[in-house]
């Protein structure tokens, strides 16, 4: 067989292996985005899955108990009661008026369960550009 | 200061405006001194550059609060360490920064190599000045960082106002890596120019012989020194001040700083098959076209708020400025490539599947490959927009399952590419090579396993290593013997002679050795462990061997901010070992509060104690502690990594004089003291 033949059977079997496990990987971990004015328009199985939802944490909102942490998140004339189940310690920058990216499901009860807070300060968050790493959501690598 | 500094800038656009007009001029005409005016044009370009970027330091410096920039970026009571890093914390500044350090490396260039390589240098002076141009016009006209301050009044007018103070400096930048990663980061990503405009250069010009290649070969490593530095500073800070336990979050922001690592890396490793075999020319040429747009793209993707990140800059219009230089850039590459692509005609083929030329292939295919998933993923928002119309992005898990096995492919090419020979390697040679380093691996493997390693790819990852380490190991104990045969100086003394012979060679190794410290390090992850507790003064939390005793809490009052603390004592096995300080600042003049980590870091773990606040319902305080084996090796490994690419980057010693004195006491040696001799000097890298 002709050595060009031979590396491209190696390189096929590695670039197959590496997109049969991408698919994986993208299955695991797809996150739809929504804004708040689409929640209510999303119908079946699409009302249940996964998703990040952007808004501002309304003003005074913010209650915590034990275990969790109640709020709400407005915009587009929205609001949508959302509590937070994760493990991680919420963002120094979780404060009203903050703008937070949540991640987690709708529950059955109207309520969002959140599982993942990003939040960025009202006042203008500029971090230095160019790899400054640092999601204050917590992803293992 | 503020008018002096944005006419420097100014003036700097017109000196770049002719440097580059000029300059096309003088390769049409040749006229010598029009050569000489664009240079030197280029050259004030780089100068103007400094004056306006020294203006704004000094803006900053004497706290001159009627420019916009200052204001948001400063305060009276920042430190002085703090008000250098304002420059760079900001769109503007930071726009001027690039510029700043690009012009570094242009007048570098334009001043080094002044009277030699008379034929490329018009045409790299006209690509560096075109690349100017742009951020230059950016910092003119876009958003400029010298903006005085102002407010609409009713006529519509903007009227001039001057603040008592600034709104300071972010408190999550308050940290000193915030000095240091940044220059880095840009130096790595601005760096990537000149390979660009050598390699454009060369083939526009279709310069006959490999010197361009050299010349690449070599900026392209200084900036890849940078950009690895950039990049591990980045992981760093993020593990010291956001208090998340990590250190690499598959962000965005952190993936647009890996993309030109990846195809750079692949650069540096494919150069060596057209240096030696004259083949893979056309791959090489857009690997480095590749990289300088990755890197574009990189500054794109912060920038423009077309990902959603973090620590990307707040949305603005400045992206489809970078779109359109992107466009433009990759038209260009494409012009001279189908234009002259007859000059990269291959002169060899591929003769074996078991040699050096094929091992960087695969070495290439795993690195683009790599480059390609981490792209798409965080791409993968934009795109799902448009096929289907709603926004998917992906996670950790997509990145990790992707790039896990990569890595593992890539350490093993590591640990067997230098050590193939050249078209064909026989298979005496595979197993005179290769016996020691797998044994001793799949013997760490053994033992490994015998102690209750049972995650898979650590256990691959430490077998990997060992087998690389190893094979590092015996190249360096090879060479270092027959020096020590020759001139009878101890082991360090011979190796050490050795790597100043073929700097490029054991340089690389001892990249390679970098390389296999940070993988020990990655692969420590699979054993994290973390607690957290609400917890009374008094109380203690186990983790790991350790119990953490929360003695007392206090507040400090510092210069720009009220730290609140938690006193803890550590205690293994019932003694203490050390007392700890995690603390809260709390930043009155923006109202924001950052974290502090404190780390009690060993070769073998971390203990990474974070205070988590106060609980306020119970108003008790939390404490979150995480144990993160071999976390150090990184940060070694990264020193290890840079050290090597410096040694690469010296050029030999008088090999030349060494080898052929060598010859005489050779013969009267007996022969077995010979063979490894032959080995070392099969094949060097250069």
């Amino acid at each position: 067989m002709k050595k060009q033949a031979k590396f491209g059977i190696g390189a096929g079997i590695i670039v197959l292996s590496i997109g049969f496990l991408a698919w994986l990987g993208y299955g695991e971990s797809k996150t739809y985005y929504h804004t708040l004015a689409e929640l209510d328009s999303l119908r079946g199985s699409a009302r249940t899955e996964r998703m990040r939802v952007g808004g501002t944490v309304q003003a005074g909102s913010i209650r915590r108990t034990a275990g969790r942490v109640d709020f709400v998140l407005e915009g587009e004339g929205k609001s949508l009661p959302v509590s937070y189940v994760g493990n991680d310690p919420l963002p120094d920058t979780f404060v009203d008026n903050s703008q937070a990216l949540i991640e987690g499901r709708p529950d059955t009860d109207g309520r969002f369960k959140a599982e993942h807070i990003q939040a960025k300060c009202a006042s203008k968050y500029e971090a230095a550009p160019g790899g400054k790493p640092g999601a204050t959501q917590r992803s293992a690598m | 200061m503020d008018v002096f500094g944005s006419f420097a800038l100014i003036l700097a656009f017109v000196c770049a405006l002719y440097a580059f007009a000029g300059g096309i001029a003088a390769i049409i005409t040749r006229h010598p001194l029009l050569i000489k005016s664009t240079r030197q044009s280029g050259m004030a370009t780089c100068g103007l550059i400094f004056i306006s970027t020294f203006s704004l330091v000094y803006l900053f410096f004497s706290d001159n609060y009627s420019v916009a920039y200052v204001v948001s970026h400063s305060n009276r009571d920042l430190s002085t360490f703090f008000k250098v890093a304002a420059l760079w914390s900001g769109q503007e500044g930071s726009l001027l920064f690039w510029s700043f350090l690009l012009a570094i490396y242009v007048f570098s260039v334009l001043f080094v190599y002044r009277n030699k390589n008379g034929e490329l240098m018009p045409y790299v002076g006209v690509i560096l000045a075109g690349v100017q141009l742009f951020f230059l016009t950016i910092s003119n006209f876009v958003a400029s960082p010298f903006k005085a301050l102002g407010v609409a009044n009713a006529s519509g007018a903007f009227d001039l106002v001057a603040r008592a103070d600034g709104n300071g400096l972010n408190p999550v930048l308050q940290y000193p890596e915030m000095v240091i990663h940044p220059p880095n980061l840009y130096s790595g990503y601005t760096g990537f120019t000149i390979p660009f405009a050598f390699a454009l250069a060369a083939l526009l010009a279709r310069y006959p012989g490999e010197k361009w290649i050299h010349l690449t070969r070599k900026w392209t490593m200084i900036a890849w020194c940078f950009q690895s530095m950039g990049i591990l500073l980045g992981a760093h800070w993020a593990y010291a001040v956001l208090g998340w336990g990590g250190y690499w979050g598959w962000d965005p922001v952190e993936n647009a700083s890996l993309l030109p690592w990846l195809t750079g890396t692949a650069f540096l490793h494919s150069v060596m098959m057209q240096e030696k075999r004259g083949m893979m020319k056309v791959w090489n040429v857009w690997l480095v076209f590749l990289t300088f747009m990755l890197c574009i793209l990189g500054t794109l993707l912060t920038r423009s708020g077309v990902v959603s990140s973090v620590h990307a800059f707040a949305q603005s219009n400045i992206g489809n400025w970078f779109v359109g230089f992107l466009c433009i850039v990759l038209g260009v590459c494409l012009a001279a490539y189908f234009k002259n692509r007859d000059y990269l005609k291959s002169e060899n083929q591929l003769d074996s599947l078991v040699s050096r030329e094929s091992s960087f292939l695969f070495n290439n295919l795993v690195l683009l490959v790599a480059c390609v998933a981490v792209l798409s993923g965080t791409l993968f928002p934009v795109f799902s927009e448009w096929f289907t119309g709603s926004r998917i992005s992906v996670g950790a898990p997509f990145f990790n399952k992707v790039n896990i096995p990569l890595g593992l492919l890539l350490l093993f090419l590591t640990g067997v590419g230098p050590l193939l020979a050249w078209r064909k390697t026989s298979t005496e040679s595979l197993k005179r090579n290769f016996l020691w380093p797998s044994t001793l691996g799949v013997t760490a493997g053994g033992v490994g396993f015998v102690f209750g390693f049972r995650e898979i790819f650590s256990l691959i990852c430490l077998m990997l290593c060992v087998f690389v380490a190893s094979t590092i190991v015996q190249e360096f104990y090879r060479g270092a013997k027959v020096i020590r045969v020759r001139t009878s100086a101890n082991w360090l003394t011979s190796c050490l002679d050795l790597t100043l012979r073929n700097t490029r060679r054991y340089g690389g190794y001892v990249v390679h050795l970098g390389m296999v410290m940070i993988f020990i390090g990655l692969a420590g992850q699979a054993f994290n462990k973390e607690v957290e507790k609400e917890m009374p003064v008094g109380s203690t939390l186990k983790i790991g061997t350790y119990e953490l005793l929360l003695q007392s809490m206090d507040e400090k009052q510092e210069k720009n901010y009220v730290a609140e603390r938690m006193i803890v004592e550590v205690m293994k096995d019932n003694k203490p070992v050390m007392m700890l300080y995690p603390e809260r600042r709390n930043f009155p003049t923006n109202q924001e509060s950052g974290t502090m980590v404190a780390i009690f870091s060993t070769l073998r773990e971390d203990l990474y104690v974070v205070y988590a606040g106060i609980n306020p319902a119970t108003n008790r305080p939390t404490m979150h502690a995480f144990i993160n084996p071999l976390v150090k090796w990184v940060w070694w490994g990264g020193m290890v990594l840079v050290m090597g690419t410096i040694v690469a980057l010296l050029p030999n010693r008088a090999a030349a004089v060494v080898l052929s004195k060598a010859e005489a006491p050779a013969s009267t040696r007996e022969l077995s003291g010979m063979r490894p001799a032959q080995v070392t000097l099969r094949e060097g890298h250069d």
